[in-house]
Order: structure tokens, then sequence, then C-alpha cells
């Protein structure tokens, strides 16, 4: 038992921190809000080169996985940057295309995944793809399989302005007859959990810095004890997710990856409105930085499975006997 | 990055999880606050010690099986799932004994350690005074030298099991004049039935005795019963205020089984939706909690000290443990009224935590100041 990330996955983190870092994602989100795709894929690119799609991606298919907890390494270091895009979709698509009975279509399209040289949107049952305008593969689940939609319906802002949905036609290429939607759904949660704890931490240092640095009634308002209480609590609320992500990448469970989507995404959501509340006005503004990541803790909460269904899943996998294994 | 346990560890725990089995009461003691649940438990805690189950982290010398950090944590895991006892000495086994290890003399070791392990001395802790709550830097009773040892004067007040309890530990002012509060004090052992100590019991919200004022009247300590240097008590005193907010004081285990019950209570009273989503949050709790200490450990293991994340621990365990117990009372629903039921005794415990061990106010000034970095400022 060593409950600890090791020196290469650190090293991995370190390196898209670096990556990220220097590549000004906030002028790519806002650029990928107005439907400018250039900018986010030339990021993607970096993103692929750094190996993030490879990690669900099996090395039959040319990728190295699987590797949820490094996938969720990952997903840490994209939230925390805001990064826009269809990453948790693409990494979503490949683990359906996997498991498909004929390997033809996992062979033709997950390299292209696996390099970066294309993103995959998916639209769940009955809900809508994220950026199917800027997908080149657009997966859609119907009552008959897993189908390659040949277009997409018209862009639909969603209330992170980063992240454009669009329903996609339930027709097209039939890919896979029995998809394995359960086990994609896992990934995608998973993912979703470490982009939203990302997307938290975020939160949480930026407005650690602001209140640092902010005066009212002469002293920098992060010595007042209210705000200090309100970030504390932030921080417990962060912190207690961190271990409930990576306890689910290790077991892979349905009910410790939806433990951690609730933990993760209600401790961002609580971050973001602490965050909001302690920048006041200025954090209530397009214009400020801040917004591209209040935004989407919001949008993440709701994705691949809410609280409430996320809260179902952890209920429906206790067995009960009072006894863990 | 693993979550597997060693065999070695495995066969640890399924040791722990067999003698449990067979030994663990029937019927639930009587509380522990009450002179008769008091004994009775003293008396679990000599069978426990018996087999050597009482102090599993300690040397074997003591009465231990020299187990580490995770197999602690498996350790209590077994016992709570198992339904065991409350621990009536877990104030001198987990605030004393590692202040012992740590600062103690061989001989203190040897004297005070072995009787605490088999319950024969049960320890009270006797840190507040009526004007410092958690501000033990302003802590007035008085230890002045004498011949062979020191006389201590004073009032102490919430003292946790004093009202039954054989012996305390706390900390008294033995310099009256230096230029910091917490300079000058020394961390001191005392007996509780000496000349010159009045112990006044004191009822809980529930009327139970669980803690009491000490009234201190020129009581004769030796030598022998002062933990480390004099005057150094304050820095003796911090390694065991981090134990009291840190893991040792609630385990995961707890909490596990806690979870648990609560789960099962759940579904005797027919799943009732309104209370899905506090269930849930409280199986996703205690498994945050459990691998936050499982984090923890490794960090520790790796020779990491873990200093002021301790108050993340703390503010964490002391409010997921009211909400399980709400959600119990409210599950059980006229009956949680009922005063003798385990749930209510434990709902009232709970209500505690967020008090002792350090207000979580002041928890969350140090998580604010120490690990987010935030400006000291007026509280």
């Amino acid at each position: 038992m060593r409950f600890l990330l090791d020196a290469e996955q650190r090293a991995f983190a370190d390196s898209l921190d670096g990556l990220l870092s220097s590549a000004d994602t906030p002028s790519v989100v806002r650029d990928w809000s107005r439907g400018d795709h250039t900018s986010g894929r030339a990021l993607w690119s970096r993103i692929a080169a750094a190996g993030v799609f490879t990690l669900a991606i099996p090395e039959a298919y040319e990728g190295v996985g699987p590797l949820p907890v490094e996938l969720a390494v990952a997903f840490v270091e994209l939230g925390r940057h805001a990064v826009p895009g269809p990453l948790v979709e693409t990494v979503a698509a490949a683990v359906l295309l996997t498991e498909s009975a004929d390997p033809g279509p996992a062979k033709r399209l997950l390299p292209r995944l696996a390099s970066g040289e294309a993103m995959a949107t998916l639209a769940p049952p009955g809900s809508y793809a994220l950026d199917g305008d800027a997908a080149d593969l657009r997966l859609v689940l119907t009552a008959d399989g897993l189908r390659l939609a040949p277009d997409h319906g018209p862009v639909r802002p969603s209330l992170d302005p980063a992240r454009r949905l669009t329903a996609l036609p339930p027709s097209g290429e039939l890919l896979v007859a029995e998809p394995p939607f359960v086990r994609a759904l896992r990934w995608a949660r998973l993912a979703t959990a470490a982009q939203a704890l990302g997307v938290g931490l975020a939160l949480l240092d930026r407005t650690v810095a602001y209140v640092g640095q902010r005066t009212q009634f002469g002293v920098p308002i992060g010595s007042f004890q209210a705000v200090k209480h309100r970030l504390a609590d932030a921080k417990i609320a962060l912190e207690f997710a961190r271990p409930l992500l990576f306890g689910a990448a290790f077991t892979m469970t349905e009910r410790d990856v939806a433990a951690a989507k609730v933990a993760a995404c209600e401790a961002a959501y609580a971050t973001a409105r602490t965050a909001l509340q302690l920048h006041g006005a200025i954090g209530y503004t397009a214009e400020y930085d801040l917004s591209l990541w209040l935004t989407k803790s919001r949008a993440l909460l709701g994705a691949w499975g809410s609280p409430d269904e996320c809260r179902a899943a952890v209920l429906h996998g206790v067995s009960g006997d009072g006894r863990r294994s | 990055m693993d979550l597997t346990h060693s065999p070695a560890d495995e066969a640890f725990r399924a040791e722990a999880r067999d003698w449990l089995a067979g030994h663990v009461p029937a019927s639930p003691l009587p509380s522990l606050e009450t002179a008769e649940g008091f004994a009775a438990h003293r008396a679990w805690e000599a069978r426990l010690a018996a087999d050597r189950w009482s102090v599993v982290s300690w040397p074997a010398e003591y009465g231990g099986r020299d187990a580490g950090l995770l197999r602690w944590l498996l350790f209590e895991e077994e016992y709570y799932a198992a339904g065991a006892p409350g621990r009536v000495s877990q104030n001198g086994i987990s605030l004393l004994a590692p202040t012992l290890f740590d600062h103690g003399t061989q001989e203190q070791r040897a004297r005070v350690l072995p009787p605490m392990a088999g319950g024969e001395v049960v320890w009270a802790q006797a840190w507040s005074e009526p004007e410092a709550g958690s501000d033990l830097a302003s802590l007035t009773s008085r230890a002045v030298r004498t011949d062979g040892g020191w006389r201590l004067s004073g009032q102490k007040t919430w003292s946790s099991r004093a009202a039954f309890a054989d012996r305390a530990f706390g900390l008294f002012r033995s310099e009256p004049d230096t230029p910091k509060p917490h300079q000058g004090l020394t961390y001191l052992m005392f007996d509780l039935r000496a000349p010159g100590v009045t112990v006044r019991p004191i009822g809980r919200l529930d009327g139970r005795p669980a803690f009491a004022e000490l009234f201190l009247d020129e009581v004769f300590v030796p030598d022998e019963d002062v933990i480390g240097e004099p005057g150094q008590g304050w820095r003796v005193a911090m390694s065991t205020a981090g134990n009291e907010r840190g893991l040792t004081l609630r385990s995961p285990g707890r909490f596990l089984a806690s979870a648990d019950r609560l789960f099962a209570l759940w579904q005797e009273r027919g799943s009732p939706a309104s209370a899905r989503d506090r269930v849930a949050d409280a199986l996703i709790g205690a498994r945050a909690y459990e691998l936050f200490a499982y984090a923890g450990a490794s960090r520790f293991l790796d020779g990491e000290s873990l200093g002021p994340e301790s108050s993340l621990n703390k503010v964490f365990w002391s409010e997921y443990d009211i909400t399980l117990h709400e959600t119990a009372l409210e599950l059980l629903g006229s009956e949680g009224e009922l005063a003798d039921t385990g749930w209510s005794e434990g709902y009232v415990f709970s209500l505690a935590g967020p008090i002792y061990a350090g207000t979580n106010e002041i928890q969350r000034d140090i998580i604010a100041e120490r690990l987010l970095g935030l400006p000291k400022g007026r509280r």
C-alpha cells in the first residue's frame, strides 16, 4: 500500500502544467467560445503529443493504456488550465471503440484519437454532444448501437461559453452493435471528476491570491476571519475529493468513480461560489478570467451523471453486509 | 499508487478479525460515562490487553504488537466493523502515550504504559482551564518548585473521563514571568486521588458525567512525573495536540463502520427517499476519510510530518460525525428521540466534536494561514 502518486506521475503532471501555463489558455478559451477553433486545435495537438489521449487506448491501437490514474493526473491539469474542447468525450469514445467485437472501427479510428489527429465527441442517449462543430468524429448512441453521425445539429450555447452543445442525428455508419456504455461512462465520470478537481483547485488558488492583494478597511481582505473560513472550507472539500479521485482511478469500481464525481464536482462548485463571493463584482464579469472556471464548474456538475445519478450509483454499489472487502 | 495490502498485512487484519469475532461482547456495554459502564469498559480493556490487542501500535515490551500505522488503520477498521466497545483508555493511549514515546524517559514509559495498556490506570486529560479554551497559551494553573517535585494549584475544566479516571496529564505554568505566554509551561502527570485534588463531575448535554472540573490545591507531584524539560511543556504538548486532531483520535475505521450501519438502518426503514442523499454522502464521506488517511499514512511512511494537515482532518471528521448521526436520528423517527439508543448517545457525543481538540474556528484559521498562506489578522 502506497497511496501516493509516484515520481513519474508527478513529473507528468508538472510537464503538462508547464505546457499549459505557457499556452495562454484564457485566449484559447475565448477563441473557442466564439467558434474559432484554430488555437484550440493547436493546443489539442500539443496535449496529444504529451500523450494524454493514449492513456485510455490499449497498445494494440497505438495507445499506452488503459492507465486511469495517469488519465486522472492529466485531467486535473486540463481542468486547472480550463482547457476547452471535447476532452472527456474523446476519452469516452475511445473506450467505446476499444471494446467492440469487430476490431475494424477501432483499428481505423483509435490511432487517430491517440495521436490527436482527430477529436471525437459523443452524445449520451437523449443528450447533446459537446463541440459537435469542432469534432472530427461524432459518435451517437442509438437504440441499435454506436453510430458515426454524418453531421451535427445547430450549435446551442452552454452556460459555460466554452462548451458548445450540438444534437447529433441518430444515423450514420453503425460502428459497434453493443457498445460498452457502462464502462465508457465510468471513464467519462472519472475524467470529469478530475477536470472538476482541477477547476476547483484553480479557483481556490486564484481566490487566495486575490484576497491577499485586495484591500478594504485598510487591510487585505484575506486577513478577515469570515474570508479565511470560507476558503478553509473550500480547501477541506477539495482535499477530501482528491483521494476519492485517485482511489477511484485505482479501483475503477462504479461506486468509487461515482463517489469521486459527486465529491469533486460539488467541491469545485462550492469553491466557485466562494470564489465569486470573495472576488465581488469583478468576478461576475465575463472579461475577468475567473469566469472561465466559474461557469465550467457548474457545467461539469451535471455532465456525465448528475450528483443525483452518482449518489444512486454509490448506494447501488454497497453490499449492505456491513463489511468491505 | 497502490491500495492493495501486503499478504502479511492482510494476515494481521484476519487475525484481528478472528479475535474480535470471538470476543466482542454480544450486547453493547453500558455507557462508559456511567460508573457501571466505566468499570465494564475497563474490564474490556483488560481483555483486549490480555491478548495484546489494546495497543497494537506500541512496542511489544509495553504490551503492543509493533504494528505500523498501516496495520493500526486495518486493526481499527476491523475493531469498529465488529461493533466492539468504545475505548475508555483512549485519552491515555492516543494522547499521553505518543507524548511519552517522544519526550518521556525510559523509566516513565516502563512505569506508565503497561498499566495504561491494561486499563488498570485510566487517564483523563487536563488541558482546558476556565479562561483558556482553545488558547492553551493563556493557561494560569501553577506548578511551583518544592523539595523533590512540584506543587500544583489552580483549576482545570472540561477534563474528559476525569469523573471516573485514575490519573491526569496537563500543562501548568511553572515560570510566571516569561515574555511570551507559551513559554514557561511544564507538562506533568498527576494522581486524581492525591491530597489536594477535588474532582467535580460535569454532566454533558444528556446529564452524564463525561467530563469534570478539577480543583488543585498544593497537589504534590514528584519530579519523575514531569514529561520533558520543565518550562518546555508547550513544545511537548504540541506533538500531542497534533495527534488529537489527526488520525489517532478518530480513525477511519470508526466512520466506515458507522456509515455501513447507517446504510443498513436506511434499508431497514424502507430506504426512504428523503434521506437518500445524506446516506449516500455518509458513504462517500467515510470513503474519502479512509483514502485521505491512506494518503497521509503513505506520506508519513515516506518520512514526512503531517503538521497543519491534521486541521483538515479535524474539521472534516467532526462535522461528518454530526451529520451522520443527525441522519440516523431522522431515520429512526420517533425512536430517534429515545436517549438510550446507541445512535442518540453517539449524536450527543458528536456535538462536542467541533468544540474540543481545538475549536473548528481555530482549525480553519490554521488551514487559512498555514496551508493557504493568508495573512494573520484580527480574529
